[in-house]
């Protein structure tokens, strides 16, 4: 399959030359901040090689205490997101059930939400006293004790599921898309009932897309920041992430925040074993030359059973909280209902005539958003077809450099970066450039995983009888094989985009006054409990996100700009 | 026990002048530059720069409010600011200074003995603008003019009037430790905010570290800023604030909130702010014209009055209405002692109560 050496014809192959390049800017990209992050780990403040680090680390419970927690929020998350991931996903994908793409807008709404405005909104409705639904239902039972506590274990691993199960929905709900009718329907002519056809056609052919869901919501919940810092604070517990971030506070301990870094590192790579080894060496790629639509099953009256189901899960991650925040956009005081006779505009006009880093940090992230997402798409999109198409002997380490990032917390990723980039040749600390590096890096592996999956799914004898028929690599990729990943493309852009939007846990490390981005600013504004700003700030963080990523959507050819992309890269 | 006497004793110090017992101590004087008054020449030399950033830890919408004032005063200098906690910006401020990033201007601490370390370490500009020559008592001013002390404000006690009757509610630090407020109560963080690592140097010091074991067993709300407890407070979402702004209460209670502030029998935590310029500003002008403007007996009488702090200014006169700082018991304030405390209180603070 690997025939990078059998061109007939001498016309230059760009090929290697660009690939290589690619190598060379992952190894800067993510190799830099990780050497000095595992120079940190190992050496003591005069740099002499130590493991006193991991001493401390391993003895004092109060480290140990915040790698449990984290392996518990992290292993429920995960689990909860694919129970409400999977169902949703098969609803929305192979059934009749009606408002199928309202449901699919929904879910990318709870995407595109910052998990740390998720957790604030969450604050607002859940908080045991001030609560907007502990009050309702004080009002409604005469109850003493709240119903609901959001500043608890199971309260933070609410939260956390909320935002992350679309990373396992999308992954899901793509597959099951992708997936050809014929494979289904063959199996139903051979007699095989819809459980058994579940069972040994669609359940295996999701189950990567799930595996890969399960992974990342575990990673993702993992390496948060923003909503562990706003609601296990005040519980009065740490998870690793805030507990490196606490290491940061002056004077600050960077040998033992390097070192706290390294468990959630070996994790994550038993993980990425454990993913492979699941899913062993069976191939998976279904878009071949022909295939149909897959078939949607008739569901009957149970398909209005079906969205109900959809709608009261998006109730937690969409509608509530969406409803808290613009109540508290307009009411004077946060948590009470706002009446026509209270609404006031007074903290729309604070956040936008007062509030004096409103403007900037708009500007800064709008930049960020759109760079990040432009630039990481191009690598992702080289990284993922070197590796599913094998086209250098050391695809493998490529494919390991752009999943790698996601076992580092972003929190000391920036650290990393930080100790990179503050000292010569390279001095971008107080630029936006560290945190473009930043937003690069951390947004790499699902976008790449998200790629590779698109990938995958396109059989290689596409791009091989174009090959065949004289086509050079490049030619090959974008006549035929770019087309096929327009959606993906679109997809993985936007993906970034709102990646960028949410990133917290980096840019905390690595923002200036003059670098603020609105993810900081909305974290600042939570710990001195502004959160009537927060909300407007918010709001108007989603409207924007919104906006692009439908506009995005909506650009005729991008299939073509993808290409153009590709072979400027 | 000593402090408490010595603050008392300097509670009042000229006519409204208040003062802190001695927050910089320093046998020396007279190192300052000549004070400097509001020139049309410097006005025009911060116009030509534009810009200000201002680093500081005051509540934000006070803190904005300032800057507005101060843009409309002087049209065509735009002010941004840099609010967090002053921990917080005392490690950024030596992140950025690390890495040969002058970002900031001017800051404003509520953490004084910061200014101890920024000047040990020569990053501080000497000015002395004409009103704190004048009008600042000794020990609230930099003897080498390095800075002011441009605001006063307490870490006190308050509750909710609609979750705790008067009668109820806690006196004293010593209530506090009532089983009937576990998990009632609401405090901020001194290693995120400089209002509490100052209060909680008084508190440890006149109570010891056995009264922070007990009140962490209380199973205390633990937010960051001490400007957010009172707005835990007003939305009920705690019932007692165990430490955090007064100003804010006070605030809050004119907005209507319902909101009470107590002074606790043993003294109330007192917490000074000083501004001072970096020598490396980048808008050293605008900072200057700032400084000097902040401390004029006009912005710290229009201060006092929207902020419900206190102003250290001689001719400056109390908010009407405000409880005056004269009646209240107070802590006495040490930077100094602050300073070599600063690592004991976060590392104690955070075993105690766990985060």
């Amino acid at each position: 399959m690997t025939t990078t050496t059998d061109n007939p014809k001498t016309r230059l192959d760009l090929t290697r030359p660009i690939l290589w390049l690619f190598a060379a800017f992952m190894i800067v990209l993510i190799v830099l901040p990780l050497s000095w992050l595992m120079v940190f780990a190992f050496t003591d403040k005069a740099r002499h090689p130590t493991l006193q680090n991991f001493v401390t680390l391993f003895t004092d419970p109060a480290f140990l205490d915040p790698l449990l927690t984290t392996a518990i929020i992290a292993t429920t998350s995960a689990v909860i997101c694919c129970l409400v991931a999977a169902p949703i996903g098969w609803l929305v994908s192979r059934t009749d059930m009606p408002g199928r793409q309202l449901i699919r807008a929904l879910v990318t709404a709870s995407f595109v939400t910052p998990p740390f405005l998720g957790a604030v909104a969450w604050e607002l409705l859940a908080a045991p006293n001030s609560g907007m639904l502990n009050q309702l239902y004080r009002h409604l039972t005469g109850a003493e004790d709240p119903l609901f506590d959001i500043y608890s274990l199971t309260g933070l691993i609410f939260v956390i599921s909320c935002y992350t199960f679309p990373f396992v929905f999308v992954l899901v709900a793509n597959a099951l898309d992708n997936m050809p009718g014929e494979l289904e329907d063959a199996s139903a002519i051979l007699g095989g009932k819809a459980w058994t056809t579940a069972r040994r056609v669609t359940i295996p052919l999701a189950l990567p897309a799930l595996v890969a869901g399960a992974l990342i919501a575990f990673l993702q919940a993992m390496t948060l920041f923003g909503s562990p810092a706003i609601l296990a604070l005040p519980a009065g517990f740490h998870t690793m992430t805030t507990k490196i971030w606490s290491l940061f506070q002056y004077p600050p301990k960077l040998e033992l925040a390097a070192a706290a870094a390294v468990p959630l590192l070996v994790l994550t790579i038993l993980l990425l074993q454990g993913q492979k080894f699941l899913l062993g060496r069976r191939g998976y790629s279904v878009l071949g030359g022909k295939y149909g639509p897959p078939r949607p099953i008739e569901m009957g009256l149970w398909r209005w059973a079906a969205l109900a189901f959809c709608l009261l899960v998006l109730l937690n991650p969409v509608f509530l909280p969406y409803f808290a925040l613009l109540n508290a956009a307009f009411s004077p005081n946060a948590t009470t209902l706002v009446t026509p006779s209270t609404a006031t505009l007074h903290n729309v006009v604070f956040v936008f005539t007062e509030l004096s880093s409103t403007q900037l940090a708009l500007k800064n992230t709008v930049i960020l958003g759109a760079s990040t997402a432009t630039i990481g798409t191009i690598l992702a999109l080289v990284v993922a077809y070197v590796t599913t198409r094998r086209v250098i002997a050391s695809h493998r380490m490529l494919g390991f450099l752009a999943t790698a990032p996601v076992a580092v917390p972003g929190i000391v990723l920036g650290v990393g970066l930080f100790l990179s980039y503050t000292r010569p040749p390279f001095v971008l600390y107080g630029t936006l450039w560290i945190l473009l590096l930043a937003f690069l890096t951390i947004n790499l592996p699902s976008a790449y995983q998200q790629l590779q999956a698109a990938f995958a799914t396109i059989h290689p004898e596409l791009e091989d009888a174009s090959r065949i028929l004289g086509a050079t690599r490049l030619q090959s990729l974008r006549q035929i094989t770019a087309p096929l990943l327009r959606t993906g493309v679109i997809a993985t852009w936007c993906f970034i985009f709102i990646g960028v939007m949410r990133e917290l846990s980096a840019a905390i490390v690595l923002f200036t006054s003059q670098t603020k981005v609105l993810s900081v600013l909305i974290y600042d504004l939570n710990e001195s409990g502004d959160l009537a700003a927060i909300s407007v700030l918010g709001i108007a963080m989603l409207v924007i996100t919104f906006t692009v990523v439908l506009a995005v959507n909506r650009i005729p050819m991008f299939g073509g700009g993808a290409a153009a992309r590709l072979r400027n890269g | 026990m000593r402090g408490r006497k010595l603050s008392r004793r300097h509670v009042l110090q000229g006519s409204a002048a208040l003062a802190v017992g001695t927050v910089f101590a320093s046998a020396v004087r007279a190192q300052a530059p000549e004070p400097v008054a509001i020139t049309p020449a410097l006005v025009e030399a911060a116009k030509k720069e534009g810009r200000l950033i201002f680093y500081s830890s005051m509540d934000l919408p006070v803190g904005e409010k300032l800057g507005k004032a101060f843009e409309a005063v002087f049209p065509g200098v735009t002010i941004q600011i840099e609010r967090s906690g002053s921990e917080r910006l005392f490690q950024r401020i030596n992140q950025e200074f690390a890495s040969n990033i002058r970002a900031a201007d001017i800051v404003n601490s509520s953490d004084a003995s910061h200014f101890i370390s920024w000047k040990k370490n020569g990053w501080l500009m000497p000015f002395v603008p004409e009103d704190v020559a004048k009008y600042f008592p000794e020990n609230c001013r930099d003897p080498d003019g390095m800075f002011a002390i441009s605001r006063m404000w307490l870490s006190s006690i308050a509750y909710n009037t609609n979750l705790v009757k008067p009668e109820d509610a806690p006196k004293s630090f010593a209530d506090l430790l009532d089983v009937k407020w576990a998990g009632k109560m609401v405090k901020a963080h001194p290693a995120y905010s400089g209002t509490i690592m100052t209060a909680t140097f008084q508190m440890v010091r006149e109570l010891g570290w056995e009264y922070m074991e007990k009140l962490a067993k209380q199973r205390v709300m633990q937010v960051q800023s001490s400007t957010d407890p009172p707005k835990k407070l007003s939305l009920g979402e705690r019932a007692v604030m165990a430490d955090g702004n007064e100003y804010g209460i006070v605030l809050l209670k004119e907005a209507g909130q319902p909101v009470e502030p107590v002074y606790p029998t043993e003294g109330t935590p007192t917490i000074s702010g000083p501004t001072g310029i970096f020598r490396t500003a980048q808008h050293p002008n605008a900072a200057k014209l700032f400084q000097a403007w902040l401390h004029t007996r006009e912005t710290q009488q229009f201060f006092v009055d929207f902020s419900a702090q206190y102003s250290v200014h001689a001719q400056v006169q109390s908010k009407p209405g405000q409880r005056k700082i004269s009646d209240i018991k107070l802590m006495k304030e040490d930077a100094e002692g602050v300073e070599k405390m600063t690592e004991e209180i976060k590392t104690r603070y955070a075993r105690l109560f766990r985060v």
